[in-house]
């Protein structure tokens, strides 16, 4: 009976209505991870230096089978397995870190306009690891880079979360002028850091211009560590809290009828994702407008605001745009390089203009329709 | 057939609220607030604004601690259960002003299954199920698919309804569920709510409403109950002057069905477009229509 007839249709079933839908719901997913495969091996192999294919898939299997290098390959060795592989890999990571930190924030916040850049976090952790590059450069190894980007976009969060609660109830356009803010306080306490300990011959100067701007140049295989842990760690914890998230978009006192524990939750959120975003900031600096742009770009490819389907797609996407944004980046102006956020800056605003220009007439724009947009 | 809890009303429950209060930043909002619902009750809570009607709603689906006080479901302590435990006894239709876009009416509605679901898991097929027969249950079945930011405010209050439904409530609470619904809409809610025959605390403005849909009401004052009982009698000339500051009488429209008419108290000038109707306060039951104008149902 009507018992029987609706419960043995499956679930993903009633979801669909069409064949595209039924795609993006289901092969979306492997399709990115596809593309970033393919994305990450042009990496590799493009750049002023130019790698065949073949010769990257040979060197990359002979170090993770334990062989040596052997034969012509051996010139390769030192770019591919030194420099772009980690470059790739820390892209690749960053994009993801960034994506899911944006697509979380938007939730929290309701609204399309939140990033760790706009909510300061990223300059509180550029403070951070600026100051303990400055400070302490003889022990200016990753670790404690990271810590100092960690500390500092803690406090970011924590001065921009203590400005918002000081009247209980204030909505999200509280916390992005919080934000906004904290973010010029922070740029301008890194510069005043720079300018008034730069006598290392403009050395701080590259530094600063370096955290302000963004850039993969740094990576090797130690400073990947921190964002490895860090983002494999996220993606779980971000995943098991994506119908809670669905949840806080409905309302906070809808998630709190519904059995969810809201300002805990934020919390938990805020906290991590601050976290998230130190790990990252600490070994590529402000890379913009990826973060703002790509789960927002997401939602409206799906059609959705369902976290548990953009959390992937949006970090996936993200991480493809970077890697290839980083390959511009090099190509560009090669053999110099551009750091890696202009490059984002200028893709991404246009496209972010473009978005606002239609949002005006789709029903389904992602977050919000009474947000700050 | 339609076996679950919530659905019939087969498991109402009785709620027992006592000597609830709460402060917000210092400021007494809830005095000791005592309160019985039967199962299968819809009680009215009523009172003028800033009486404290949302906050006693929020503190019985736990978007608010109360400092002291008890609310029971079925002798079960609600204050007492973990928030997932109390999701299982109470639903709600809170007041949120803000309009949501992006999620399908399928998805929101089975959010309503959040507390019966561990993080992890996805919803089976009987939550499919049931949040399919909830949709029917308030005639938005064909809304499923839609995105809730593209629905009309009676359409997206059904979903939500719907929403609240699929948690297996034993016990409703709806806050306000007719701001912005127009009158039809406004109607065909409380038809619905009634019809489920879950025990439902509904916060309601329009008194006439009150008076014709609830089973009792409760009349909210600066954080007290100052009266409770079926709505005919609690709805008298004597406390509406003294707690929402009108002058008013229950008008007959037809044998055995009660309007609420209402006029400011303090009207220099009178503002009845026909004077001759203009009511003398009177007991309910010598109360008549006048004799011009015929009120439609």
């Amino acid at each position: 009976m009507t018992r029987t007839e609706t419960a043995e249709r499956p679930a993903d079933q009633r979801d669909a209505a069409g064949p595209t839908e039924r795609l993006l719901a289901h092969g979306l997913v492997p399709l990115l991870v596809v593309l970033l495969m393919a994305s990450a091996a042009a990496g590799i192999g493009l750049g002023s230096f130019h790698v065949p294919l073949e010769a990257v898939g040979r060197v990359v299997a002979a170090h993770l089978g334990g062989d040596p290098v052997s034969g012509p390959d051996v010139r390769y060795d030192a770019i591919v397995w030194q420099i772009r592989l980690p470059r790739v890999l820390l892209g690749a990571l960053v994009g993801a870190g960034l994506g899911m930190v944006g697509t979380v924030l938007q939730t929290l916040l309701r609204n399309p306009l939140a990033d760790p850049f706009v909510l300061g976090t990223s300059y509180g952790a550029g403070v951070g690891a600026v100051s303990v590059t400055l400070g302490a450069s003889a022990l200016a190894g990753v670790y404690t880079l990271s810590a100092g980007a960690f500390v500092g976009a803690l406090a970011a969060t924590t001065v921009v979360f203590a400005v918002a609660q000081a009247h209980r109830g204030t909505g999200a356009a509280r916390l992005l002028l919080a934000g906004v803010a904290v973010s010029f306080v922070g740029q301008a306490i890194t510069n005043v850091l720079v300018l008034a300990g730069d006598d290392s011959g403009g050395q701080a100067a590259r530094a600063v211009l370096f955290w302000l701007l963004g850039g993969l140049g740094g990576a090797r295989w130690t400073s990947l560590t921190v964002v490895a842990v860090a983002t494999c760690l996220a993606v779980p914890f971000f995943l098991l809290r994506a119908r809670a998230l669905d949840a806080l978009l409905l309302g906070e006192q809808t998630a709190a009828s519904l059995g969810l524990r809201p300002s805990r939750l934020r919390t938990e959120l805020f906290v991590v994702t601050a976290l998230l975003t130190g790990a990252l900031v600490a070994v590529s600096g402000a890379i913009g407008f990826v973060g703002l742009m790509m789960p927002l770009f997401t939602r409206l490819l799906l059609r959705t605001s369902e976290n548990a389907r953009v959390l992937p797609v949006s970090a996936l996407l993200c991480a493809v745009f970077l890697l290839w944004a980083d390959l511009a980046a090099r190509m560009v102006i090669a053999p110099a390089e551009l750091p890696v956020g202009v490059v984002t800056a200028l893709c991404g605003g246009p496209v972010f203009l473009w978005l606002l220009v239609r949002r005006g007439n789709a029903a389904t724009t992602g977050l919000g329709g009474g947000g700050a947009l | 057939m339609y076996a679950f809890a919530g659905m019939d009303g087969r498991c109402a429950a009785e709620l027992l609220i006592g000597g609830l209060s709460t402060r917000l930043s210092g400021v007494p909002v809830l005095r000791g607030v005592d309160l019985r619902v039967d199962a299968g009750e819809v009680l009215g809570v009523v009172g003028p604004n800033g009486a404290g009607k949302s906050t006693l709603l929020r503190c019985l689906y736990r978007a608010l601690a109360p400092d002291t006080g008890t609310v029971l479901v079925d002798g079960a302590d609600l204050l007492a259960m973990d928030a997932a435990a109390s999701a299982r006894y109470t639903a709600a239709l809170p007041q949120e002003s803000e309009p949501v876009s992006g999620l399908r009416v399928r998805r929101v509605v089975l959010l309503g299954r959040t507390a019966y679901l561990r993080a992890w898991e996805n919803p089976s097929a009987r939550d499919h199920w049931i949040a399919d027969e909830t949709l029917r249950r308030v005639g938005a079945y064909e809304l499923a698919d839609r995105d809730i930011g593209t629905l009309s405010g009676g359409e997206r209050q059904r979903v939500l309804l719907a929403r609240a439904l699929t948690q297996e409530p034993r016990v409703l609470v709806l806050d306000e569920p007719l701001n912005h619904l127009d009158i039809r809409h406004q109607l065909e809610a409380l038809r619905t709510v009634r019809e489920l025959g879950v025990t439902t605390v509904l916060a309601i403005h329009d008194l006439d409403l009150a008076l014709r849909y609830c089973d009792r009401v409760c009349v909210l004052a600066d954080g007290a109950v100052v009266a409770a009982g079926p709505p005919q009698e609690v709805l008298r000339p004597a406390l509406m002057a003294e707690v929402f500051g009108v002058r008013s009488r229950q008008v007959e429209v037809e044998p055995g069905r009660y309007a609420l008419w209402c006029e400011p108290l303090d009207t220099g000038a009178p503002t009845n477009p026909d004077p001759s109707a203009l009511p003398e306060p009177t007991e309910p039951s010598e109360s008549s229509v006048s004799s011009e104008e015929e009120p439609a149902c």
